[in-house]
């Protein structure tokens, strides 16, 4: 007989004073290897309002593709400086923004037995996201694909979402900048993020 | 490289739908789009670990920091964090926060018309031992009420967050003290189809860690998702 897992509950509106001692918007350090990005974005309810109470967390491998934990058994330098790990609220406007490094690519799962699959070996880049709001239940999960990345045609993923949601996924280049990217993420409408059962 | 060993999925009905109505501000932010299912990968399998640096051993404590202690019952909020097979997760990271005794949490937005304590923020953090404990002194916090529905209050509860050993197995949720009348009309309490799933977010009054002429205890033991025995299918269909 197992166990069950524990029930999740709301953030609620007053995650901040227990959260923020653990914020972290610029997940890479002057001395971590690889491409400096900015990624910004908003995050908006049903009625396209700002959400000013969302927290996110982030998770992403360093510029080699490799997590920064014990079962990333995969021969790949280590960033001792980059834990890959962010948390960031939206402001007042429902706004947020971090800095990071453009993640490596990671594998994708193989199938023993099976010789051909429609994904490549390789995940293209992706930072994995969690999003909890007051009025979330529970938290959402998505990730955060880039533009002009000829790996999002064979993704994992991005294989398994209709065609024309994906674009939620992926980021879009700013216009000021090559290194910025905006990406908003939207809890529910016609442009309603696509969020992940894990 | 080793083949993933992916994290077992909730149980039916022990977790919450996202769109609850009676909790009224899931209406406009529940998704109304299914959820694509994932398989678990080495994104999912992996998540941050925590160093001993980061921690600051005093955070335990909310009832020491600040010049004098706060107001209200002192009490010591401890227990496991496991898996569903009940093994121990060792030195994960586990944080709280929670209103004052009054019921007023120390934040701008809450507006309650009760006293803020002055020696009393609400918040602390903690990694789990070798065996999983973890163990919190603070003050029992006070129910209020919210603008949900007419005469809404929300039962007296802490705030929990549990990381676990991989981004899959993230938990953030909320323990309730036992035989607290306001769970009955509560909807957050509520919003879990399963009786037994919500009864679990209930903390167990402890003889064993009450501690004599100093404080009560509660006992709240955490279970995060297990490994599953079965290795990676590629069972679902796209576009589910």
């Amino acid at each position: 007989m197992t166990l069950r897992a524990t029930t999740w509950q709301t953030v609620g509106p007053f995650f901040k004073i227990g959260l923020a001692w653990l914020y972290r918007e610029d997940l890479a350090g002057a001395d971590v290897h690889g491409e400096r990005i900015e990624i910004t974005g908003r995050v908006l309810d049903a009625d396209g309002n700002t959400v000013p109470d969302a927290v996110l967390e982030l998770w992403q491998a360093n510029s080699h593709g490799k997590y920064a934990h014990p079962e990333d058994g995969q021969n790949k330098p280590i960033d001792s400086g980059f834990s890959g790990f962010g948390r960031i609220a939206t402001d007042d406007q429902g706004r947020f923004r971090f800095t990071t490094i453009r993640p490596g690519q990671v594998p994708a799962p193989e199938i023993s037995g099976k010789a051909a699959t429609a994904w490549a070996p390789l995940q293209a880049p992706h930072i994995n996201v969690s999003v909890c709001t007051r009025g979330l239940l529970r938290r959402l999960v998505t990730r955060i694909y880039f533009p002009d990345e000829s790996a999002n045609a064979t993704d994992f993923a991005l294989l398994k979402v209709d065609p024309v949601r994906r674009s939620t996924l992926i980021a879009k280049r700013s216009a000021n900048s090559p290194s910025k990217f905006e990406w908003d993420l939207v809890l529910q409408g016609p442009h309603e993020t696509v969020f992940f059962d894990i | 490289m080793a083949p993933l060993r992916p994290y077992r999925r909730y149980h039916p009905g022990t977790q919450p739908e996202y769109l609850h109505s009676p909790y009224v501000s899931s209406q406009k932010r529940a998704p109304s789009q299914p959820l694509v299912h994932l398989p678990h990968t080495i994104s999912e399998i992996t998540g941050p670990v925590f160093s001993n640096e980061l921690i600051d051993v005093k955070a335990f404590d909310l009832t020491k920091q600040h010049s004098a202690e706060p107001l209200g019952e002192r009490i010591i909020v401890s227990g496991r964090v496991i898996d569903e097979d009940g093994r121990a997760l060792p030195h994960t990271l586990v944080e709280i926060w929670q209103a004052n005794s009054a019921g007023r949490y120390a934040h701008a937005i809450d507006q309650h018309d009760a006293p803020l304590d002055p020696n009393f923020t609400g918040c602390g953090h903690t990694i789990t031992d070798a065996e999983g404990r973890y163990r919190f002194v603070t003050i029992k916090p006070g129910a209020y009420p919210w603008q949900n529905h007419y005469n809404a209050w929300r039962a007296a509860h802490i705030h929990f967050s549990v990381f676990g050993p991989a981004f899959a197995t993230r938990l953030i949720s909320q323990m309730y003290f036992p035989g607290d009348p306001l769970m009955a009309n509560d909807p957050i309490f509520n919003c879990t189809a399963d009786e037994s799933a919500r009864n679990r977010l209930i903390s167990l009054f402890d003889w064993e860690t009450t501690m004599p002429l100093h404080a009560l205890g509660y006992r709240f033991d955490i279970v995060m998702s297990g490994r599953d025995a079965t290795p990676f299918e590629e069972n679902h269909g796209a576009h589910r």
